[in-house]
């Protein structure tokens, strides 16, 4: 058999293309989504309006799609130094979920006392406990050869029942009828709301900083430059003799510390306690907004609003137009896809050849 | 000073745009925990608002919105895309459907199963599903042949532990040597922990299994390992035409109209319901033939006494565990005993998860 097509990798990629191929994927998915609306039996333009204009014509809904998009552009911020170096941690929602595990469980200790230093103890915890869960697939893989893959998916799972059991049984409320959830956190545990009568909270100030932070990391410092050459070529960075079991550890950590950072800005965010739906899997999310964001930290923000607004579309399209809200995972999922395709017709040429029969012999 | 006024500017902006978009014409919003098609407790929300939309009252929905922040933002849009009536169906809707409906006076709330009625606009109801489970046990009982029931129990909440306590009452009843064995689940919906579940206790030597849980795969279990079975929430005679006995059904539709009909009238209250066999917000689904018929009519009539109210799921004497009297002869437990039970009956094994 004599391959009809051939896939040739090409030398000369533009960088100006590999920062617009985003853009080309959010056009194709807004193209096939309005496709996918037109077979629906909606009208596509009206649909399409409802799902990205509508959510945020006003002041409420851009507060909205922000605070939807502070947890996902934290997570997808310490991702991009765990992927930028070859690390695949596929468990940032456990991180999270650990890290609102141990920040909540400091919010209850304080649950019937105010002052002003509860809330920064609160997020401190929640930071290390996302940076201890990371460390134990980082360090599983350092010490003991594991697939950090597998291992940060399964600690998910650990993490999610470990929850299940605290709200159920330990930490469940007293007073609450044995419902699975936490007290009420008292006000000082509580993320400042920036406006009145919107939920947008303090919570985006450490995105934004997470934002500048990791800019500087990444490109103004020695360890910034030893994640990339890693992630550029393995054997590279060990003949240049960096340490990679540190640095291992290190993007691990960041990467934990922001999941959990995530966490606790939900639980003392819009939540206020701990129950069993802190998270809409945000941790598994952010794993498309890093990518789609190009693992640089202002093309996360961006993809973070993006993918934010299919969110906030979908229960709109649903609540006008009763379209069915499982397209806000449709959309990800093609945002994804096309990403992937148009990453892949970037840096792999398509030739179908013209078969001849002296060119059967190659 | 310059920071409070830009506060205030921004409030203001953000109330103006409420009021342009409040509408002349009534509409109900409903929000829903699952899918629609779950063929358990969302579709059967779902049936009773085709009712409401039958009686030509316009509504809509939001389906599988999770129980953490993002609730509050779909009943606050639905709030202020002109909705007057909204149904928040799942007790986790319970604080974010008072905290919407303190910004929104106008708009009434009708939140299921929970206890918190905040502001003079939010009402609460609930079904007595545990009148049902009295006739599922009567069933129970009589159908076992080794005397054990197998129960899927989702919380141990006061609703779960009820259901569980009634079920048992009555099958004693009748078959004074019953023992009820219960898996915890911990969730409302997950049909491949509920389907492992259903297998476990039928391990366990029980030939009769219900489930407070939402999903098909309990009753197709059973129907795979030649097991008796229950449908819950909906009729679900369909997926086990031969294992399952009866349904549980819950019938939101005469309330929902009823309650959309008075926002509408300008007649709604806030009140506290709970409706059972009685007013038919819970029902019974088809009898199994292979109950015998005089099994049938048995059931029939109790379930007659249960709503006439001749017949009370919790008639004393009643003991728990550990053998302490909780209801003494002749009394009926009262219903703030019945909204906050927290512990087994006699014959029930096992502990309450802590």
């Amino acid at each position: 058999m004599v391959p009809l097509i051939k896939i040739e990798k090409r030398n000369d990629v533009p960088m100006a293309l590999y920062f617009f191929t985003p853009f080309i994927a959010i056009i194709l998915t807004i193209l096939g989504g309005g496709i996918i609306f037109y077979i629906l039996g909606f009208n596509p333009i009206e649909a399409l309006k409802f799902y990205f204009i509508t959510p945020i014509s006003n002041l409420y809904g851009l507060s909205e799609l922000l605070l939807k998009a502070t947890p996902l552009c934290l997570i997808a911020i310490g991702l991009s130094f765990c992927f930028k170096s070859n690390n695949w941690n596929i468990g940032a929602e456990g991180q999270l979920t650990f890290g609102a595990i141990v920040g909540g469980g400091v919010a209850l200790l304080f649950y019937n006392q105010e002052g002003f230093y509860i809330l920064p103890l609160v997020i401190l915890a929640g930071a290390i406990g996302g940076m201890i869960f990371a460390l134990i697939p980082a360090i599983l893989k350092t010490y003991f050869n594991t697939n950090e893959i597998l291992v940060s998916l399964m600690l998910v799972y650990v993490s999610k029942l470990l929850l299940d059991y605290l709200v159920v049984g330990p930490w469940s409320n007293p007073e609450g009828f044995n419902f699975p959830e936490t007290r009420q956190f008292s006000d000082s545990s509580r993320m400042p709301l920036l406006f009145e009568g919107l939920r947008i909270h303090a919570g985006i100030f450490l995105a934004l900083a997470a934002v500048m932070l990791s800019w500087f990391i990444l490109y103004k410092t020695y360890l910034g430059f030893q994640i990339k050459v890693s992630g550029l070529s393995l054997k590279t960075a060990k003949y240049a003799g960096f340490k990679g079991k540190t640095m291992i550890l290190v993007v691990f950590m960041i990467s934990g510390a922001c999941a959990g950072l995530a966490g606790v800005g939900e639980i003392t965010g819009p939540i206020g306690q701990l129950h069993r739906m802190i998270s809409p899997d945000y941790g598994f999310t952010a794993i498309i907004v890093a990518f789609l964001g190009r693992l640089n930290p202002f093309g996360i923000i961006f993809a973070s609003l993006v993918v934010a607004l299919t969110y906030l579309g979908a229960e709109t399209a649903q609540i006008f137009l009763q379209i069915p809200k499982y397209t806000g995972q449709v959309f990800q999922g093609m945002i994804l896809f096309f990403l992937l395709a148009s990453d892949y017709l970037l840096f792999f040429k398509v030739k179908i050849l013209n078969l001849k029969k002296n060119e059967l012999r190659h | 000073m310059y920071k409070n006024f830009f506060r205030y500017l921004i409030s203001a902006i953000f109330l103006l745009g409420f009021s342009v978009n409040s509408n002349a014409d009534f509409k109900v919003g409903f929000v829903y925990v699952g899918p629609t098609g779950d063929h358990g407790w969302t579709f059967q929300h779902h049936e009773g608002r085709n009712a409401v939309e039958a009686a030509g009252i316009k509504t809509t929905f939001v389906e599988s919105v999770p129980e953490g922040a993002d609730a509050e933002r779909v009943i606050r849009q639905l709030a202020q895309s002109g909705h007057d009536l909204i149904f928040t169906t799942s007790f986790g809707y319970m604080d974010p459907t008072n905290k919407v409906a303190k910004d929104f006076p106008n708009v009434k709330f009708e939140h299921a199963t929970g206890y918190k009625r905040e502001h003079s606009n939010v009402s609460t109801y609930s079904a007595r599903f545990y009148e049902g489970r009295t006739l599922l046990g009567h069933i129970a009982g009589k159908m076992t042949k080794t005397n054990t029931i197998g129960y899927i129990a989702s919380f141990p909440i006061p609703e779960v532990i009820r259901g569980i306590n009634a079920m048992t009452l009555a099958a004693q009843k009748v078959n004074p040597n019953i023992k009820t064995k219960i898996v915890w689940v911990f969730t409302w919906y997950d049909p491949g922990k509920e389907a492992e579940a259903a297998q476990a206790l039928i391990d366990q030597g029980a030939d009769v299994i219900m489930q407070h849980t939402d999903s098909t795969a309990p009753v197709q279990t059973a129907e795979k390992a030649g097991v008796w079975s229950f449908g819950q929430a909906s009729d679900m005679q369909r997926f086990a035409p031969k294992s399952i006995l009866t349904s549980i059904i819950d019938d939101w539709a005469p309330y929902y109209v009823e309650r959309a009909i008075a926002a509408r009238d300008g007649t709604w209250n806030q009140q506290d319901t709970w409706h059972g066999l009685k007013e038919g917000m819970v029902a019974m689904g088809p009898y199994n033939s292979a109950m015998g018929a005089d099994l049938v009519k048995e059931v029939e009539q109790l379930q007659k006494d249960l709503a006439s109210g001749k017949v009370h799921s919790f008639t004393g004497p009643i003991y728990d565990q550990k053998g302490n009297i909780l209801v003494a002869e002749g009394k009926v437990a009262d219903d703030g005993m019945l909204a906050g039970m927290s512990v087994y009956v006699k014959g029930v094994e096992g502990d309450i998860p802590k």
